[in-house]
């Protein structure tokens, strides 16, 4: 067992696993990674299952002292890492050698993750090691001083690149199915969110991100509690809405006028501020159309990551090679 | 009573509309949709959450889709019996005294009563638990007596501690975090509703009774 130390962590890192489920009836949402691909795709590029944890950070970044044993680290989303003062950018794998320094910031988007070749042990609380932020309970935020311990590291992958999604880029038109509380909208507010061009916030946190104008009033606000849904459009007293993500609340009465269809979720969540979205609606079927085959090209996705895992040189090699650029040196 | 409208709530999940107010009979309906689906559940299905005049039933999309969950539940829904008189009931004991009633007194001060007739009024109350919400274990209790129903504060104040028992408006609710409210704090129980380390962490189900039984502060 090692440790990472935690020497600066902004104020929304936390273990996630791929998140639970079958607690929301008891105001328990599905946590787990708000950008869901990132987080598959740093698992798969270290060999670790789907199951595991990774680290989720956000602005303010994460800087991590390395202990005594070198290990090997998957940087994915929007974050970007520098190990000891070497630029390596994000979506890559990268050796971390003992007692160094890794600085990962994010950028171009909301959340980055890292995940380790190996297991970040953690507690786990229904079935999940998942944070649900708020309550503290999962796997756990993680904080400045922090000392995060490390089991069963595999430091013999080879540095390497790993191939962004198919759709890497920043999302413009999101797919929605309007509804279930569209009764609380009439055909001007209908018309909005058609033809308006929203933008991402500063204002995002685990549970969702506001999105800038226009305003959508709903026509009144004597809404009975109903259940939310992660990607729901939700609109306030004030006509602003907000994107449920993560840590949602399992119900409330603020009514939703459309959600987003699965793929195009985090896709929102990770939009920089300022960014433009508009929206677009498709019908329940289209929705399970467009789910199953997003499914489908991310599965043959991280099969390609998890095949384009490479072992480093072995130590005899390199020693050999070691040996002839000394061999050549004395020459 | 007519059918619940089901309406798509994104790729993974379907909302029953059962309609109408918050009353008895139509939470009766939900939570009567939410066993059958328990009992006889579809394939795909993930979980489902009832609420006061809702039920979300949330399913694999890439396993079953909205035709398929509405063609298992809709005949469910149109035979249901819909009853709570066996609904499970628990006893909550409350201690009212002194810090752990915080906001008794401004609260009987506002409601115009004595805090000795705000305790025997909310002790009176018959309480369902009508659903999860807000945070992990926030169970809403419908049933506070109309001469106590208080608007919630301006804004929320923080460093109650978990087991506090608060009121606003129609509406009870126990805490198990310890979150910022602006609910009124007028009692604090050792009962917890979320225990993580139990084998059953959330005491109460969705249409169970509560009934609060008054205690000492040594009970806490």
């Amino acid at each position: 067992m090692t440790t990472l130390r935690i020497a600066a962590a902004g104020p929304m890192t936390s273990i996630q696993d791929r998140g639970r489920s079958g607690y929301r009836r008891f105001g328990v949402p599905p946590s787990g990674p708000v950008d869901r691909r990132a987080f598959a795709a740093a698992l798969a590029a270290v060999g670790a299952s789907a199951d595991d944890t990774a680290i989720e950070l956000s602005h303010g970044g994460l800087a991590l002292d390395a202990g005594e044993r070198p290990f090997v680290i998957a940087v994915t989303g929007a974050a970007a890492a520098r190990i000891d003062g070497f630029e390596l950018g994000g979506w890559c794998v990268a050796g971390v050698p003992a007692g160094a320094r890794v600085q990962i910031n994010v950028r171009h988007g909301n959340w980055g993750y890292v995940a380790v070749a190996g297991r970040i042990a953690a507690l786990s609380w229904l079935g999940s090691r998942s944070t649900h932020f708020l309550a503290e309970l999962g796997g756990g935020r993680i904080r400045t001083g922090d000392v995060v311990p490390l089991a069963d590291l595999d430091d013999h992958l080879a540095a390497a690149v790993i191939e962004p999604p198919p759709d890497h880029v920043p999302i413009t038109t999101a797919r929605i199915v309007v509804g279930p509380q569209q009764r609380f909208f009439d055909d001007e507010a209908m018309h909005i969110l058609s033809s308006g061009t929203f933008n991402a916030s500063a204002r995002f946190d685990r549970m969702g991100m506001v999105l800038g104008s226009p305003a959508l009033r709903p026509v009144r606000v004597d809404m009975p509690s109903e259940p939310a849904v992660r990607g729901a459009l939700q609109v306030d007293g004030e006509g602003r809405i907000s994107l449920l993500t993560a840590d949602h609340q399992t119900t409330g009465g603020y009514p939703r006028i459309a959600v987003v269809v699965e793929p195009d979720i985090d896709r929102v969540a990770q939009l920089a501020v300022g960014s433009p979205i508009r929206f677009v609606a498709v019908d329940a079927a289209e929705a399970i159309a467009i789910t199953r085959a997003a499914a489908a090209a991310d599965e043959r996705w991280l099969t390609r990551i998890a095949a384009a895992r490479r072992a480093k040189p072995s130590l005899l090699t390199a020693n050999l090679i070691g040996g002839v650029v000394d061999a050549l040196a004395e020459l | 009573m007519s059918a619940p409208v089901f309406r798509a709530a994104g790729a993974g999940a379907l909302l029953a509309d059962f309609g109408g107010a918050i009353d008895d009979a139509v939470f009766a309906r939900v939570v009567a949709l939410d066993r059958a689906l328990t009992a006889a559940a579809p394939e795909g299905l993930i979980e489902t959450v009832p609420a006061y005049t809702s039920l979300l039933i949330v399913f694999d999309p890439l396993v079953t889709d909205h035709v398929a969950i509405e063609a298992h539940a809709a005949p469910l829904a149109a035979t249901l019996h819909a009853h709570l008189a066996d609904a499970a009931v628990h006893k909550v004991p409350v201690c009212y005294d002194g810090a752990a009633a915080p906001d008794l007194a401004e609260a009987a001060e506002r409601l115009g009563v004595s805090p000795e007739a705000l305790i025997t009024s909310h002790l009176s109350g018959e309480y369902r638990v009508f659903m999860y919400g807000f945070a992990p274990g926030y169970a809403y209790l419908g049933g506070v007596p109309e001469a106590i129903a208080l608007p919630r504060k301006p804004a929320a104040v923080r460093g109650y501690p978990v087991g506090s028992v608060m009121i606003a408006g129609p509406q009870c609710l126990i805490t198990t975090l310890p979150m910022p409210t602006g609910w009124w704090v007028i009692g604090r129980t050792p009962l917890r509703v979320l225990d993580t380390d139990a084998k059953r962490p959330f005491l109460f189900e969705p249409g169970d009774r509560v009934r609060f039984v008054r205690v000492g502060g040594e009970a806490l």
